[in-house]
Parts: C-alpha cells; sequence; structure tokens
C-alpha cells in the first residue's frame, strides 16, 4: 500500500517507511509521534488491556481545545450577554450549533473516559513497579476534569448554571474556618454574579487549560519514562513479540480517533447542547440539579449534612492517593482484578453494593428520620457525624470481610473494596439522575 | 544521629546562598499577595449590598410578608406589630426560598426545605433559621441594610424592630 503513495505527501509529511529500523527511527523523530516508543510488546497492544481510554482521553480534550477557542471567538463573559450570546450561536451562526455541541459532548465524553481509564488502571495494577507518581498525576488530570466541567458549566449564564454553581459554591460555607472566605473569593462576592462570571471564564479558559497541558504531558512522558503501560511479570525465557509502532500501533490509533469523532459528530448533529431558560436568581427551577456527573454527590447531600457529604468522597478519593501504598503486591501487576480471587471479590463487592444502595436510598426517604430519632442531638451529629462514621465502618467491615472471610490477600480485598464504593457511586449517579423528581422526592422515571 | 559542629563560623557561600533562599521566599510571598489583593472579591453591582428604603411602616398590614426582589429580602410583619427583614438564601446551599401566602411558610425548591413567617426552620434539611438584615426605623421610614447579614440559630424575639 505504501510503495504507491503520491509524491507529494512523500515531501511534506514524511516519507513512508518500508522496513523496520527506518520506521523506527520515523517515530523516534517526529514531534507527535515520538511520544511513542519505537517498539511495543504484542500484548500491550490487545484491545481489550487498555481499551484505549487514555488514548481516547487525550483525543478528546484535543477536540475540547479546538472547539474552546472557537467558541472564545463568539461567546461573552458579561451576564447581559452571555446567554444572548450563545442563543445568537445557536440560531444565527452557521456551525454555531455543531461548535457548542462538540464541545458540549466531548467534555462530558472526557468525563467518562477519564473515569474509566482510572477504573482500567486501578484494576490491571497500572500503578504498580514505579508507576505510583503517574497514578497520582492522573488522579490530578481527572480533578482538573471536573474543575474543567464546572467551571465551563456557569458559563452559558442559563437556569442550569446559575442554580448548580450556587448549590455547588455554598457546601464549601459549610467548611470550618475558611470556608466562606474561599466561597467569597472564588465567586468574588457573596453570591454568584458578573464577578464569578469572569472568574469562572478566566479560569476556564486560561488556568486549566494551562495546567492540563502541563500535566498529561507530563503524565505522557512518565509512561514512557516507567517502561512503557504494565504488563504481566513474564518468565526470563519467555519470549514476547516486539512489533513496531508503524504500523502496528498508529494504525490502531487512527482507527480508534476516527470511530469516536465520526460517533461524536453524528451524536452532536442529532443531539444539541442543551440550554435552558436565562438564569433568574429569583426563582431557582424545581427540581434544581446538578450536572449529571455531580448527582452521585447530590444524592449523598440529600441523606447527609452537607459537611458529611463533603468528608465522605474527600476520605474516599484520599484512599484513592493512597493506593500505591496500601497495595504493594507487584507480582500481579497487568492482571485484570489481580487474580481468580480477586475477580471473585470484585464480584461479591458489586452484588453488595446492587443490593445496598437502593435499600438504603429508599429506607432514608421512607422510613429514616435520623433528627427525629435523637432530637437533642445537633444535626451535625445526627445527620453528619454518625452517618458518615456509619460508612467508614461499613467500608472497613467489607475489606475485613474479604480479607477473613474470602481468604483474599490485600490487592485482592481492595478490589473488591474498590469495586464496592465505583458501583455505589454509579448507582447514586443513577438515583440522582432518573429518580428526582420535584422537591427532590424520588419518583419513578417517566 | 548527626553530629553538628555549630561553632563553625558560616561561610560566604552559605551566607549568600541563605540570603538568595530568604530573599526568593520573601519575594514569592509577595507576589503572591499582590495576586490575592488583586483578585479580591469585587464591591457588588447594583442595589444589593446597600440601604434599602423599604416604605412607611403603617404600609405593611400586621402578618404580611412583602419581596423586595433587588434588595433579596422579604419584608416581615409578625402577628405583634415587629418587623423582621428576612434574606432570601436557603440556609442549606443558597437557593432563592419563595413565600406561599396559602401555606404560610418560605419554600425553598432545590431540597424541600420549610420555613415559617419568622424563618424558623419547619423541614429539614436546612440547618439553622433564615439569615436576617438589620432594620432601623426612621421618622416612619422602614431602612434595611442589606451589607450585613445577619445569621441566626432560630428565631427569638428580640431580634423583631418596632416603630
Ligand atoms: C485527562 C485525562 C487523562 C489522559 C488524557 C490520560 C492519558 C493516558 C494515556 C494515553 C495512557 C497510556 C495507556 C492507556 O491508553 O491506557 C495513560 C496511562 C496511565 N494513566 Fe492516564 N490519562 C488521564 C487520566 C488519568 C487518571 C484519572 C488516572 C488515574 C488516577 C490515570 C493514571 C494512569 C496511569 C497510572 C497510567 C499507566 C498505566 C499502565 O501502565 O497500565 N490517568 N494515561
Ligand atoms: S438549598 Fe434550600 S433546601 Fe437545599
Amino acid at each position: 500500500m505504501t510503495e504507491n503513495t503520491s509524491n507529494w505527501r512523500q515531501k511534506i509529511l514524511y516519507k513512508p517507511e518500508t522496513d523496520d529500523r527506518s520506521r523506527m527511527r520515523a517515530v523516534a523523530n517526529n514531534l507527535i509521534l515520538h511520544l511513542h516508543p519505537t517498539k511495543v510488546p504484542a500484548p500491550a497492544l490487545r484491545w481489550t488491556y487498555t481499551w484505549g481510554l487514555g488514548g481516547l482521553s487525550a483525543l478528546t480534550a484535543t477536540l475540547l481545545v479546538i472547539t474552546g477557542i472557537l467558541l472564545m471567538f463568539r461567546y461573552d463573559a458579561s451576564i447581559e450577554r452571555a446567554y444572548t450570546s450563545i442563543q445568537y450561536m445557536e440560531t444565527q451562526v452557521l456551525f454555531g450549533s455543531f461548535v457548542r455541541g462538540l464541545h458540549h459532548w466531548s467534555a462530558n465524553l472526557l468525563v467518562i473516559t477519564a473515569f474509566l481509564h482510572m477504573i482500567r488502571v486501578f484494576l490491571t495494577g497500572g500503578f504498580k513497579l514505579g508507576r505510583g507518581n503517574n497514578w497520582l498525576v492522573g488522579l490530578f488530570l481527572l480533578a482538573l476534569v471536573l474543575a474543567f466541567n464546572f467551571t465551563g458549566y456557569l458559563l452559558p449564564w442559563d437556569q442550569l448554571a446559575f442554580w448548580a454553581i450556587t448549590v455547588g459554591t455554598s457546601l464549601l460555607s459549610y467548611v470550618p474556618v475558611v470556608g466562606t472566605a474561599v466561597s467569597n473569593f472564588l465567586l468574588g462576592g457573596p453570591e454568584v454574579g458578573q464577578a464569578t462570571l469572569r472568574n469562572f471564564y478566566a479560569i476556564h479558559v486560561a488556568v486549566l487549560p494551562v495546567l492540563l497541558a502541563l500535566f498529561m504531558s507530563y503524565h505522557f512522558w512518565k509512561v514512557r519514562k516507567d517502561g512503557g503501560i504494565s504488563q504481566p511479570i513474564r518468565d526470563k525465557n519467555e519470549r514476547v513479540e516486539r512489533l513496531t509502532t508503524i504500523p502496528h500501533l498508529v494504525q490502531i490509533e487512527f482507527a480508534a480517533a476516527a470511530v469516536l469523532i465520526t460517533a461524536l459528530t453524528l451524536w452532536v448533529i442529532f443531539v444539541p447542547a442543551p440550554l435552558e431558560a436565562l438564569a433568574d436568581p429569583s426563582h431557582p427551577p424545581n427540581p434544581a440539579k446538578a450536572a449529571w456527573y455531580f448527582m452521585g454527590l447530590q444524592e449523598l447531600l440529600l441523606h447527609m449534612h452537607p459537611l458529611a457529604a463533603m468528608a465522605l468522597p474527600g476520605i474516599i478519593v484520599a484512599g484513592f492517593i493512597l493506593i500505591p501504598w496500601l497495595d504493594k503486591q507487584d507480582d500481579n501487576i497487568g492482571l485484570y482484578f489481580r487474580s481468580r480471587k480477586g475477580k471473585q471479590m470484585a464480584l461479591v463487592g458489586a452484588i453488595w453494593a446492587l443490593a445496598l444502595i437502593p435499600v438504603l436510598v429508599i429506607a432514608d426517604e421512607l422510613w429514616l428520620d435520623l433528627p427525629a430519632m435523637f432530637p437533642t442531638w445537633p444535626t451535625l451529629i445526627s445527620t453528619g457525624l454518625l452517618p458518615l462514621l456509619l460508612t467508614l465502618a461499613a467500608l472497613i467491615a467489607i475489606y475485613l470481610i474479604f480479607r477473613e472471610f474470602g481468604h483474599a490477600n490485600p490487592s485482592e480485598a481492595l478490589v473488591g473494596l474498590f469495586i464496592f464504593l465505583i458501583v455505589s457511586f454509579i448507582l447514586l449517579t443513577i438515583v440522582g439522575i432518573f429518580f428526582r423528581g420535584a422537591n427532590m422526592a424520588l419518583v419513578w422515571p417517566v | 544521629m548527626t553530629t553538628k559542629n555549630t561553632s563553625q563560623p558560616v561561610t560566604r557561600r552559605d551566607f549568600l546562598k541563605l540570603g538568595i533562599g530568604a530573599l526568593s521566599a520573601l519575594a514569592l510571598l509577595e507576589v503572591g499577595g499582590a495576586s490575592l489583593i488583586f483578585l479580591q472579591p469585587r464591591s457588588l453591582e447594583g442595589e444589593f449590598g446597600g440601604m434599602v428604603t423599604a416604605g412607611l411602616v403603617d404600609s405593611f398590614p400586621i402578618g404580611s410578608v412583602v419581596e423586595f426582589t433587588n434588595g433579596r429580602f422579604y419584608l416581615v410583619r409578625s402577628h405583634d406589630g415587629g418587623f423582621l427583614a428576612v434574606y432570601r438564601r436557603c440556609t442549606h446551599l443558597g437557593c432563592t426560598v419563595e413565600w406561599e401566602a396559602q401555606e404560610n411558610r418560605f419554600f425553598c425548591p432545590c431540597h424541600a426545605s420549610s420555613f415559617d413567617l419568622v424563618g424558623n426552620v419547619e423541614n429539614t434539611p436546612a440547618p439553622r433559621a433564615l439569615d436576617t438584615f438589620p432594620i432601623t426605623i426612621d421618622a416612619g421610614q422602614i431602612i434595611v441594610d442589606t451589607g450585613t447579614i445577619q445569621t441566626r440559630d432560630a428565631f427569638a424575639p428580640d431580634q423583631l424592630v418596632y416603630a
């Protein structure tokens, strides 16, 4: 195929090489391609190992930068004009709706791919054998992605934007001592207003992109520095086939990128980005919901004191940060779920979450009334500390049960606990998206 | 344990190193501080945050609730004739509460907290009564200072202002 390549392509782009040696040199000498090693072990290319999730995240991030820059030319970050500038884009500007839709849906997609990528890295032990630092960088990237979405969410200045940000930032005021000051600083005043829109815009289009570019570059560099992506430890005399990056890896990447871009484009054509009514500070919509990826947290808020609803995810995130130090067993790297036992623990963890979470949500809605059960206690304790401690105790109990009765080693027991947490979070998110109606009461989705 | 000879004189190199380090730290602090001051919360535009003249005492009937949209408060006249300026921001997570006259309560649509006429919590999750603004009455005119938010756990009679 490459033999027939036309002349101009040879001159302008690169000379398609046909022998392995020059193909490897082509990778090493090209700015973009040099992020890759010149050769990769064949099993690392298996689609079902990485699911291409890191690469797809990177591609989505690139799409976001391109569409974001285009949007900046048309958007106006003032509360008088932001909404109309978006409306104008949606109705008058040729391709306006398309560019906005691409940005909106790519942002949503990136939350999903980065989240799934984290799950895949955990499940294959991708944080082991010196990869702990990159796990931390990855978590920071995920936090950046969420921060991008949180700040970007405000910019259209519609009802959804205004109230989601109002509720989200009000959480801060529960943090003792510094909370209110931090919230005032972020909002540029006591309420969401013009200063907030300015602040969030600057953070969204300048601060976060710079951080993302820096940390993504470091992330990729580190993957290579750590000897490529994680692989199972093999026998000294077992020979693994190593393939050249061109064409084997590059071909896969192009195919994945083409599929993603096509699917995304079709989606955007048929489902334009939503835009609600203009923000009205006197009248919140009912129900006033957060963006879908924050609805798991929103659901927690309906069951716990705001401080507990922040502390619980905070403690779990701290646990995620510590994972490379909690699971120090390196010999099971590169194996999904660590082992057969790990797979069993994951299954049990998932089933427990599926059984427990719906029951708890319904029980709290219908019967449990903690402030009424302990009328003399302050709510900070009855709906805060008490459920927080109970939840943490349950998590520790689950781990210990896996260890004692499941006969799992720490590495395998953590897999079970991790899956329990992830499934619980997804279930809470589903409840928040589909099962919460007016006044945030439980409803059956219609 | 490392033993350190403290009597050793500071060499010129050490002194310069220390000096440059300290000065750099100071410069960094200054830049950081300047940035923080630069980014400080701006003063609010419009009426909110200023003095709002609500009207004459006699124009508010007993037990009435009147909304001041720009001032972001409800002027409540309690059953014994006292005034209370209730900030409309829900103490749970900041949504705007609405006065529901038929139900005789303030209701928050975000997580269904409700409050009675004087702002006391009737229904959680709101953790405390609605905030208020100070009221002064001058020559029969009610003046509300929306720049000062007063927080409270619950209503107490001494919060009412009488003409
Ligand atoms: C903006 C978001 C992110 C991008 C663009 C990104 C990109 C990538 C890419 C391209 C790889 C190579 C392997 C693969 O494709 O799976 C990778 C590997 C890795 N990522 Fe990410 N990533 C992101 C977020 C994260 C997150 C949220 C985590 C976890 C907390 C993480 C942790 C890691 C680790 C530890 C590796 C090495 C995995 C191994 O050796 O198996 N990254 N990332
Ligand atoms: S913000 Fe009013 S009840 Fe939550």
